[in-house]
C-alpha cells in the first residue's frame, strides 16, 4: 500500500458513459492483484474532497488501468482530466483480492456494468481458460468483452433489454450452465450490483460450488481506519463453531466468500 | 528550537497527534506513514463492551468535510487490549485512549479497566454520547451531569485525563471550567458539530442515522474561536481540532491558545497530513525566530 502521483498516459471513452483511464505507477501496479482496488484523489474536485474507490481493470509494465462509469460529481471531474496531468493514488488497497483458483477448476467469472473491470485482470492472471457472464441493463453497458475473446475466453451476454446477447439477467446465462454441467469443477468470481451478487451468493449454496463476491460498499479511509465501510459476515471459527463478525469492506475485503455475508433484508 | 509540550503528564515529541476515529489503531496507517513521528497516537473510542456500531450508510460527504455517524462501533476494552495494543506497544509513540459511556458508572469501569493496561499513557473522554440511562440525551448536553462523568472517571485513574468539549452549547467556557474542576487535566476542542443531509430525490436521509457530526475544513473557524474561548478561561493545556487540512490550520489552532492538535478528516484525503503538519509547525517556528511551540499563541 502507497501514495503516488501518477502520470495519466491514457484516457479515452468508451460508451456509454464509461471511461478507461490509465496511469504510470510502476511501484503500485507491480504489487497489485485481482480483486483489489485504488483510492483516487480526484485532482479537480476541491481539496477537501474524499478519494473515490475503483477497482483495478489491470496492471502492467508499470501501467494501471481503471474502468469507471461517471455517475456523479467525482467521475464526472475525473472525466475532464488530460493526459500528462498527476493523480494521487493510495492503493493497491484490500485483502489479497481474488484467490485464484487450481487449474482443474474453471472459473466462471460473473460481472455487472464496471463489475467487469477486475474480472479482466483475473481472467489475464488465470493459466486456464473460464467463462465470462457479462450483464447490462442495454448494449451500452457491455464493456471490454473483446479484450476477455482475445485471450479465448468463452464470453455470453445477457441484457435487460436484449439489444445485445440474450435478453434477461445473467444469472439465467449462470443458471442454464451450472445445470447443464453438473459435474464440472467450478468457482465463481462475482462483481456487480448488490442484488446481482446476492443472486450468485444463492447460486453458490443451490449448486455447491465456491463463489468469491466483490462488494461495492462507500468508502472514506480506504484503510480501516474509519468503520465506514463494514459489513456483517457470519464465519466458521478454529472451533467449528459460527461466529458473526463485522469487518471492514475496504480492508478484510472487498472479496467474500459465498456463504459468509449477511445480507441486509 | 524545541517542538516537545506536555498535556498533563504526557510528554509529546511535537504538538501533534490524529484525531481519534481518524486513524483506527495506528496500524491501520503504519504503512503509509512512520507513526512514531507523531506527538501521540488517538485511538478510535472505546466502551467496557464490543459495540455494533450503527447500520450503513456511516457517512457521507459535503462540501467542507463530511457527516458521519459510525455510532462508536468498537471492540470493548478486553478486545482492544488482546488484539490492538500488542502493535501498540511495540512503538515508540504515546497512546491516548478515547473512551466513552452510557451511564457515568459505565464510563468509570472503563476508566479502571483501561487504568491498569499497560502502555496507556492517557484516556480521553468523549462526552458527546447518549445518557442511556437517562433518556438518551448527550452527556455534553448538561455541564454537571458531564462534570459528573470526569469526576467519576478520575476517581478511577491517575493517568492523564483530557475531556473532549462539544462544540453544539451556548457557552462552552462553562463546561471548560466545569470539567477541570471535576478533575481533568487537559482538554480536547472539539468533536464533530451535528447535522444532517437529505437526498433530495430519493426523498430520505443520506445516513441511516439521520444525524450524525460534521467534520472536516468546514468546522476549522468554529474550533478556532472554541479554542480561543477555552485557552481564555481555564489554564490547563488544550489539544485543537476540527478541520485541520493544512499546516496552517494547525498553526491557527495553537495561535488561538491550543498546546498541540489534532489531525482528523484529512488522514482520509491525505494520509501524509499529520507529518506535513508537524514539518509545517517546525518551519513556522523556525521563520518567527520561535524557540518552543508555546510561543505561537497571539
Ligand atoms: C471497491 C470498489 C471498487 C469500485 N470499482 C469501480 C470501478 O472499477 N469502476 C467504477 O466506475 N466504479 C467503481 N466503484 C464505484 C465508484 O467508487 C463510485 O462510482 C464513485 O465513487 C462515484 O463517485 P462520484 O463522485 O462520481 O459519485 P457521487 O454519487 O457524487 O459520490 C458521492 C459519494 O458517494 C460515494 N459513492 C457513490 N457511488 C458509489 C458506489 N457505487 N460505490 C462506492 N461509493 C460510492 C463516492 O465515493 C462519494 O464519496 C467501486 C467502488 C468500490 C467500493
Ligand atoms: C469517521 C469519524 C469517526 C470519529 N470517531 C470518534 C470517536 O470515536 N470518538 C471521538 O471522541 N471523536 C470521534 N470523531 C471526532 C474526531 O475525533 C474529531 O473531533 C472531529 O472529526 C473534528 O476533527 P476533524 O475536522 O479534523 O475531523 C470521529 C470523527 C470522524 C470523522
Ligand atoms: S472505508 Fe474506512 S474503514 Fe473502510
Amino acid at each position: 500500500m502507497q501514495l503516488d502521483d501518477a502520470e495519466i498516459i491514457f484516457h479515452e471513452p468508451l460508451k456509454g458513459g464509461y471511461r478507461l483511464i490509465k496511469f504510470k505507477t510502476p511501484e503500485i501496479a507491480a504489487a497489485s492483484k485481482p480483486g483489489q482496488y485504488v483510492q483516487v484523489r480526484i485532482p479537480n474536485l476541491e481539496a477537501t474532497a474524499l478519494r473515490r474507490p475503483f477497482s483495478i481493470c489491470g496492471a502492467e509494465d508499470g501501467v494501471l488501468t481503471i474502468l469507471y462509469k461517471q455517475v456523479g460529481r467525482g467521475t464526472f471531474a475525473m472525466g475532464d482530466l488530460q493526459v500528462g496531468k498527476k493523480v494521487n493514488i493510495l492503493g493497491p488497497l484490500g485483502d489479497c483480492g481474488f484467490p485464484l483458483c487450481d487449474s482443474a477448476t474453471t472459473p466462471l467469472l460473473i460481472g455487472g456494468g464496471f463489475g467487469v473491470a477486475p474480472l479482466l485482470f483475473l481472467a489475464k492472471q488465470l493459466p486456464q481458460k473460464g467463462v465470462l457472464f457479462v450483464g447490462g441493463r442495454t448494449a451500452d453497458d457491455i464493456l471490454i468483452t473483446e479484450e476477455f475473446e482475445k485471450i479465448g475466453w468463452d464470453v455470453q451476454l445477457c441484457t435487460n433489454d436484449g439489444s445485445v446477447g440474450t435478453k434477461g439477467f445473467v444469472t439465467a446465462a449462470l443458471d442454464a450452465w451450472l445445470e447443464a454441467h453438473p459435474d464440472t469443477k467450478a468457482e465463481m468470481y462475482a462483481c456487480g450490483p448488490e442484488p446481482m451478487l446476492k443472486a450468485i451468493d444463492e447460486r453458490a449454496a443451490r449448486f455447491n460450488r465456491v463463489a468469491w463476491l466483490s462488494l461495492d460498499h462507500r468508502m472514506a479511509c480506504g484503510v480501516g481506519a474509519c468503520l465506514g465501510c463494514i459489513q456483517k459476515v457470519r464465519l466458521t471459527d478454529e472451533a467449528g463453531n459460527v461466529v458473526e463478525k463485522t469487518l471492514r469492506v475496504c480492508k478484510d475485503g472487498p472479496i467474500f466468500k459465498s456463504g459468509t455475508i449477511v445480507w441486509e433484508a | 528550537m524545541d517542538l516537545s509540550v506536555k498535556i498533563g503528564k504526557l510528554e509529546m515529541k511535537n504538538p501533534v497527534t490524529v484525531a481519534s476515529g481518524t486513524f483506527g489503531y495506528g496500524l491501520e496507517y503504519s504503512e503509509l506513514i512512520d507513526i512514531e513521528k507523531l506527538g501521540a497516537i488517538t485511538v478510535k473510542g472505546i466502551k467496557k463492551d464490543p459495540c455494533p456500531g450503527n447500520p450503513l450508510p456511516r457517512f457521507c460527504e459535503v462540501p467542507g468535510g463530511m457527516i458521519n455517524a459510525i455510532g462508536l462501533q468498537g471492540p470493548g476494552v478486553e478486545g482492544f487490549v488482546k488484539d490492538d495494543m500488542p502493535f501498540l506497544r511495540t512503538k515508540n509513540v504515546p497512546v491516548i485512549v478515547n473512551m466513552w459511556g452510557t451511564s457515568v458508572e459505565g464510563y468509570a469501569e472503563t476508566a479502571a479497566l483501561l487504568d491498569k493496561v499497560e502502555g496507556i499513557d492517557a484516556l480521553e473522554l468523549n462526552v458527546s454520547c447518549p445518557n442511556v440511562k437517562k433518556g438518551g440525551s448527550s452527556f455534553s448536553a448538561n455541564p454537571d451531569l458531564m462534570a459528573e462523568v470526569v469526576k467519576a472517571v478520575r476517581e478511577q485513574t491517575s493517568l492523564t485525563l483530557i475531556t473532549k468539549l462539544a462544540p453544539n452549547v451556548p457557552d462552552i467556557t462553562i463546561y471548560a471550567k466545569k470539567a477541570v474542576e471535576a478533575g481533568a487535566d487537559a482538554l480536547s476542542v472539539c468533536n464533530t458539530v451535528p447535522a444532517m443531509a437529505i437526498d433530495i430525490e430519493a426523498r430520505k436521509h443520506v445516513i441511516a442515522n439521520k444525524t450524525g457530526g460534521l467534520s472536516g475544513a468546514a468546522i476549522h473557524h468554529i474550533a478556532v474561536k472554541l479554542v480561543w474561548e477555552v485557552t481564555h478561561a481555564v489554564d490547563v493545556p488544550v489539544i485543537g481540532m476540527g478541520g485541520i487540512m493544512e499546516p496552517k490550520d494547525a498553526i491557527e489552532l495553537m495561535a488561538a491558545g491550543a498546546t498541540a492538535v489534532a489531525v482528523g478528516t484529512a488522514n482520509f484525503i491525505d494520509p501524509t497530513t499529520p507529518i506535513r503538519v508537524i514539518d509545517g509547525i517546525a518551519d513556522y517556528m523556525q521563520r518567527h525566530g520561535m524557540q518552543t511551540p508555546k510561543e505561537i499563541a497571539i
